[in-house]
């Protein structure tokens, strides 16, 4: 259980062994939060700087206070009130980050690939925090992190993602590290939005909510993503919510310990109602408790390397 | 041409931790506030045989824990980072007489970490130090052990090997030398 990266980018390029080496990790870590000291030194002295192209307040927050843990100096930077308003490049941007010496730069940005881009010249470590409708890596891993810890297991478990799969990062993210790690992975929502090519990906594409429901051991609820979406992919809120939104009536036919889960931010009264946001099956809370820990879990493994041995 | 020698069989073991469980005990003021701590992931077994020799001697439960050190090591940015552990506290170690464990004692960081963690859990009265193998000459902090089954002279490019039983070894102490 070794881990040799010096970036976290996406998680189609990690293995199954060192998705379990973040899990793992992130455990150590998770009982740092619960102490009356929240904070280790494994990262005293170190900079990081939170690069948020696009905005964001739960990641960039559980970011921060995930830096903050381990004794780094976290810097935020946000777009709108940055350089690249008045027409700086992001390689630009990133390379006066560095030459101030940052150790790692956490990139939020609306443009799939951002961090790959940054890692190719960068010799800080680079986080992907979300590249337009790629990646989430961190999100993905929470999630499979929270299933694990509350299923005991990931293989075997039938885990459905409902929504707006086309315009998620989460839903990629999440697809390959489920599959990494043997779970069935259904697809559910309307066809303009979790259209077939999904089933490339080793998924089943289910556009009927009950079918995609019943032997479910997970729910994993997505935002519509209003921001990316040109035009209406479908009729409308209302119209959402009857033929996928999560109700009382709804969970009434699912598994009594599914799990729901959500990223976040919710949506009450689209996608889930409050019952069952609220409800006993909900992890949503424990999702972001576990963010933080998967988080610290993953600046302490980029930050552990030495130029010998880097693989990436 | 490497080698491989046994320092320790498992009677030498036994009789060893026997009688550093009898130091331990010897030295405590307030016996019924000892706690044996093993540093994860090598002190672990050493700290629950003392741990167990020692409940039998005072005739009272002496507890063991482990705690972890990777996140309060100094050289993370050296290697790649180390396997985060579980910590586990038997109660409040404000005011208790904490007994650290360790399998061998060389450069004596670890134990520089293993203060570091404890601390942020309480202020113990007393930490002493309890080692199988201590390597001598190899020290590169000011920190010794209390308490030791064996002192010895190694180089630096020298192995000890703790193989304990509950961990699938063969209850046996090595010296690899290369």
């Amino acid at each position: 259980m070794t881990w040799t990266r010096r970036h976290l980018l996406d998680i189609e390029s990690l293995s199954t062994d060192e998705l379990l080496t973040v899990l793992d990790t992130a455990r150590g870590f998770k009982a740092v939060g619960t102490r009356a000291i929240k904070t280790v030194p494994a990262l005293r002295g170190k900079t990081v700087i939170n690069l948020f192209v696009e905005p964001s307040t739960r990641t960039r927050i559980s970011f921060e206070l995930a830096a903050k843990r381990l004794t780094a100096d976290i810097i935020n930077f946000s777009a709108d009130t940055s350089s690249l308003k008045k027409g700086e490049t992001l390689r630009d941007t990133a390379r006066n980050l560095e030459a101030m010496n940052a150790d790692i730069i956490i990139i939020r940005h609306t443009a799939a690939g951002a961090p790959h881009f940054l890692a190719r010249f960068l010799q800080s470590s680079v986080v992907n925090a979300g590249d337009g409708a790629h990646e989430h890596p961190t999100q993905a891993l929470l999630d499979v992190f929270t299933i694990r810890e509350r299923k005991g297991r990931i293989a075997g478990l039938k885990v459905t993602i409902m929504g707006d799969i086309l315009f998620s990062r989460v839903a990629r993210s999440n697809i390959w590290a489920l599959r990494k790690l043997g779970a069935e992975v259904t697809l559910c929502g309307p066809p303009t939005l979790v259209p077939r090519i999904f089933e490339k990906m080793g998924c089943r594409v289910c556009w009927n909510v009950n079918e995609g429901l019943r032997d479910a051991d997970v729910v994993n609820l997505l935002r519509i993503q209003h921001e990316r979406q040109r035009q209406s992919m479908f009729p409308g809120v209302g119209e959402y919510r009857a033929e996928f939104g999560l109700d009382r009536s709804r969970m009434a036919g699912l598994k009594p310990d599914v799990l729901i889960m959500h990223p976040g931010p919710i949506n009450r009264g689209v996608e889930i109602d409050a019952d069952t946001a609220d409800g006993e099956r909900s992890v949503i809370l424990e999702q972001v408790t576990n963010g933080l820990a998967v988080r610290m879990a993953v600046l302490y493994l980029v930050t552990g390397n030495d130029p010998g041995f880097v693989k990436n | 041409m490497g080698s491989r020698v046994v320092l320790m069989n498992g009677a030498a073991l036994r009789l060893a931790i026997g009688r550093m469980a009898h130091e331990i005990a010897e030295r405590q003021v307030v016996a019924s506030r000892l706690v044996i701590l093993g540093v994860q992931t090598g002190g672990v077994q050493l700290a629950s045989r003392l741990a167990a020799e020692l409940t039998r001697l005072c005739g009272h439960d002496v507890p063991a824990g482990q705690i972890d050190v990777s996140m309060h090591r100094d050289d993370l940015s050296q290697r790649p980072a180390p396997t985060v552990h579980p910590t586990n506290l038997p109660g409040d170690v404000n005011g208790s007489m904490v007994v650290l464990t360790d399998d061998v004692l060389h450069s004596g960081r670890t134990v520089r970490a293993a203060l570091d963690a404890l601390h942020d859990y309480g202020r113990p009265e007393r930490v002493q130090l309890a080692v199988l193998i201590d390597r001598v000459g190899g020290r590169q902090l000011p920190i010794q052990a209390d308490y030791f089954a064996r002192r010895l002279e190694t180089r630096p490019d020298q192995r000890v090997e703790v193989r304990w039983t509950e961990i699938g070894g063969d209850d046996r102490v090595y010296l690899e030398t290369p």
